[in-house]
């Protein structure tokens, strides 16, 4: 980095040339020490770009993690909650992992790769976690999050922008798929995967081709309304989809300072994501505790009455406080109110009434209102185009 | 693979044995596992050079537990004594020897100023001591959980701390985390006084005068006198005869005890302990295992970090287990001449230690893994009190040695700076000179001799880092942080495995009560341990 006035001690993603060329708005923020855009042009136009053309998102800061060796599969299943054995090679799961008081320290996506050869991608830093699970398995681990350039590819016709890019074949991957396609003598690994609850890909690149890659896709994607979408609106596309952010809507395990912040992954709707029938796994004997003995919260997604996005909001039942929203958002596709909340039990339950206490403000006058809102089963926004194989034209 | 027993003890160390019998006592039906071909683990008598033999690792018994002698029967079951209450003598090179019995000092040099301080200190320490001595004989209570028995154990310890009176408690809190050196500072003049008790706070520690914790490293020491002992004790037979008694005594109460059978893992299934694995692939299935192997060997050795969560795999990974004390067995054709020290007091405890920075010098070494090139010394010649031990008219001399580290540059046997010598030579060499300083023409005396490094220890008593007390018995692993958070209350992060070694509240030394606690917490547990 030369000294002068636009010295930063932010770091700078491979695509950050093309990124700061596009980001009109300047509105920056940061990610893991990583300069990232906020919004581009309009957050909502970029939000829309997601949910009707295709949206590219620069997911470099991701923290990635190769775990190899005789034990790679072994370590990993003793270190998550979901039965590894069961995602095959060429596929990625989604996961959480627990410490030993079986509480989430993070989630994040495993590729498996080949045989015992696996990627992980983290929202927290893991490294070091990583290699105390390693103690008394044969792996190697190794941080390639700066090895390892990524865009996310979302919307109706991204895998029409990709194939037009030259992607042959990719309208056959299923999704939480992967495969490989050369481009200009690097391996691109393409997963079908995303943060959008839409049809989408993630490009995975060595860094030394990511100009080059970027500048194809937008040349590919013209004709299909490509446009670059910032933090922002993957945020209301996650929320409306009915995604957890790390960080946001849990505190990780080992970061919470507070003794009773953390949650496990029942208290966050994520039962589905643990095997109980695992022998060992961090944070069973804990979680088998708290199968017999219950939660301390529910996780609920809430259809919040008017439009008013129900940010922080208590939610109250007959009056009083039983919980508290951490993300909320009215969602334009789904035309929903749409809020996260931490409940305790045992509210939460499936069509329950509750009230959220919102304040929200109009030119410098705070408002507070009470709405009503009921806990639903499903996320708001769930396509049959982000299953369809082949996806089909848009 | 039938379930014939309700327990499986890994182990007949004196602790596994112990256990083993109060279970067994209570009906259930104890099968003992152990390695070696006879009892008693680190009690041990070993022959090392022929018609010489010796208690191998641990050499004096000072604080086994009297509750446990009793209930045991150990007497009737074997036990005699060569020797009780022996004096601490500390050498001096020129014959003025310091001498200390208990509360009694005999010394020329002694000022009436040190007399009357080591009254006061006596006392006061003897008080605190007792206090510890209760808060060993049960389990530790966890902090977090409000259980009413951990409740009741603390608010005993509050209590007592109360009942020491105002002064003693805010001078109990006030030196229990300092060191040694300054409090000896506080109290005393003479070099000789201040080194002796020096040397009983940094037995089998990590540790010099000056690190902090040894005053709790002394007081650990002074459990003794409530148990019945006023200095040291020497066991007829060695103290394999002790491990004898105790495997004696267990037989007797229905414990079944395999020697020679090597435990190669501990199993589990779905998430709990259901037995052990032999070397021989033979796999023995128990409602409960407990281990008295000390907690590293217990958990990555047995169980295996990959078959226990993370965080208790990384506290197994980080607890401190180095040992630094290295044992020297030295056959004599006769008895030894001390300088100035007649031949009654040849069967007392003889301790080299001339101050306390010296001490604090031969500690220096051991932080840069090399060897004290003055060591101190912690010497018996047992064979005064129990001439069995030598062919007749011989002797055997046996001395504790500080400092050794585990693992000197390029390994004990490798070539130390003196041409032609290993280190195991060449620290032999300088212990055997740090004697004649002593004892001059010792060395025309010796016919064999036999040094036994952490790492020999680590071998032949399988406890890891070759540490006597398992695990550091420093102020962050004792207690409820003893092995360490999280496997407290002898129970471990594996449902159905406890401990009941040294590892295991309240540690090492031979006393029994880690495993007495053990068995009792397993058996107030009843079917939900």
């Amino acid at each position: 980095m030369k000294a002068g006035s636009d010295a930063t001690m932010m770091l700078r993603t491979p695509f950050h040339a093309r990124v700061a060329a596009a980001c009109e708005l300047n509105d920056w923020g940061t990610w893991k020490g990583y300069t990232t855009p906020r919004a581009y042009t309009d957050m909502e136009l970029e939000y829309f770009a997601i949910r009707s053309t295709a949206g590219v998102f620069d997911l470099s800061p991701m923290n990635k993690y190769r775990i190899t060796g005789p034990d790679a599969q072994a370590c990993l299943n003793r270190m998550v909650t979901r039965d590894v054995s069961r995602i095959g090679v060429g596929r990625v799961g989604y996961t959480v992992w627990c410490n030993d008081a079986g509480q989430v320290m993070d989630d994040g996506t495993l590729f498996h790769l080949g045989e015992n050869d696996y990627r992980l991608c983290a929202f927290a830093r893991a490294i070091d976690w990583l290699h105390w699970c390693a103690l008394g398995f044969d792996v190697s681990i190794v941080d390639e999050s700066d090895e390892v350039a990524a865009l996310a590819v979302q919307g109706p016709t991204s895998c029409a922008t990709l194939l037009a890019m030259g992607l042959e074949g990719l309208e056959q991957l299923k999704p939480f798929g992967l495969t490989h396609f050369s481009f200009e003598g690097e391996t691109l690994m393409v997963s079908r995967t995303g943060f959008t609850g839409d049809l989408g890909y993630e490009l995975w690149i060595a860094p030394r081709q990511a100009e080059l890659l970027w500048d194809r896709l937008f040349a590919a994607g013209e004709p299909y309304l490509i446009k670059p979408f910032g933090s922002d609106a993957l945020d209301l596309a996650r929320i409306e989809a009915g995604f957890l952010q790390a960080g946001v809507d849990f505190v990780p395990a080992e970061s919470a300072v507070r003794s009773g912040r953390s949650r496990s992954p029942f208290e966050l709707g994520l039962a589905w994501l643990v095997s109980m029938d695992k022998p060992v796994f961090n944070g069973r004997r804990a979680l088998q505790r708290e199968q017999a003995q219950g939660s301390r919260y529910r996780f609920a997604l809430l259809d919040v009455d008017g439009n008013k996005p129900a940010h922080h909001s208590f939610i109250l039942s007959r009056g009083g406080k039983v919980g508290t929203v951490t993300s909320a958002a009215w969602c334009p596709t789904a035309k929903s109110n749409v809020a996260f909340a931490q409940l305790e039990m045992p509210h939460g339950a499936v069509g329950e009434e509750l009230v959220a206490e919102i304040y929200y403000q109009r030119e410098l006058q705070w408002t507070r209102v009470l709405a009503p809102c009921r806990v639903i089963g499903s996320p708001v926004f769930n396509p049959p185009r982000r299953r369809a194989v082949p996806p089909g034209a848009f | 693979m039938t379930e014939r027993h309700d327990v499986i003890v890994v182990g007949a160390g004196h602790n596994g044995l112990v256990c083993a019998s109060y279970l067994a006592r209570a009906g259930r039906k104890v099968l003992v596992v152990e390695a070696g071909d006879s009892p008693g683990g680190a009690a041990a008598t070993r022959e090392f050079a022929p018609g010489y033999s010796v208690s191998g690792c641990a050499q004096w018994v000072y604080q086994l537990h009297p509750g446990v002698s009793r209930d045991l029967e150990l007497e009737r079951h074997g036990l005699q004594w060569a020797a009780r209450d022996l004096a601490s003598v500390l050498l001096d090179s020129r014959g003025c020897h310091l001498t200390l019995s208990g509360a009694l000092i005999e010394s020329d040099q002694l000022s009436g100023d040190d007399r009357e301080a080591w009254r006061a200190f006596h006392d006061r320490t003897g008080r605190y001591a007792r206090l510890l001595a209760r808060v060993f004989e049960s389990r530790p209570p966890k902090l977090v959980e409000s259980n009413l028995a951990d409740r009741l154990t603390l608010l005993r310890l509050g209590l007592g701390l109360k009942l020491l009176g105002r002064d003693d408690m805010s001078d109990l809190m006030r030196i229990v985390l300092t060191n040694m050196y300054d409090l000896m500072e506080e109290y005393f003049d003479s070099p000789q006084l201040k080194a002796v008790l020096s040397f009983d706070s940094v037995l089998g520690a990590r540790m010099g005068p000056r690190t902090p914790g040894t005053v709790f490293g002394y007081l650990y020491r002074r459990l003794g006198e409530n148990f019945g002992y006023n200095g040291v004790a020497q066991v007829k037979g060695g103290m394999g005869a002790l491990g004898q008694a105790m495997a004696a005594s267990a037989r007797v109460r229905g414990v079944e005890l395999r020697l020679g059978c090597r435990v190669s893992s501990i199993d589990s299934v779905d998430g709990r302990a259901a037995g052990v694995t032999l070397a021989s692939g033979e796999q023995l299935r128990a409602a409960l295992v407990v281990s008295s192997a000390d907690p590293v060997t217990t958990f990555k050795g047995l169980v295996g970090f990959r078959h226990m969560e993370t965080g208790m795999a990384r506290r197994v990974s980080q607890v401190r287990c180095e040992g630094i004390a290295a044992r020297l067995h030295l056959a004599l054709d006769g008895l030894p001449r001390f300088t100035g020290l007649d031949g009654a007091r040849l069967g007392q405890r003889l301790v080299i230690a001339p101050d306390m920075n010296y001490l604090e010098r031969a500690f220096n070494a051991v932080k840069y893994r090399e060897y004290s090139p003055h060591p101190a010394l912690d010497i018996s010649i047992p064979t005064v009190n129990d001439p069995a031990g030598a062919p007749a008219g011989c002797h055997v001399l046996s001395a504790i040695v500080q400092f050794a580290p585990y693992g000197p540059p390029g390994g004990w046997d490798g070539p130390s700076a003196v041409a032609g010598l290993s280190h195991r030579e060449h620290f032999t060499a300088l212990v055997l000179d740090k004697i004649a300083e002593y004892a001059p023409g010792i060395k025309e005396q010796v016919v064999a001799s036999q040094l036994l490094t952490p790492v020999d220890l680590e071998r032949d008593y399988g406890m890891t880092g070759g540490h006597w007390h398992h695990l550091e018995l420093s102020l962050d692993q004792v207690m409820m942080m003893r092995p360490f958070p999280g496997a407290t209350q002898y129970a471990s992060g594996l449902d159905g495995l406890y401990l009941c070694g040294a590892g295991a509240h309240p540690g090492g030394g031979v006393m029994g009560l880690a495993g007495k606690n053990a068995a009792r917490e397993i058996l107030r547990r009843g079917a939900a341990a």
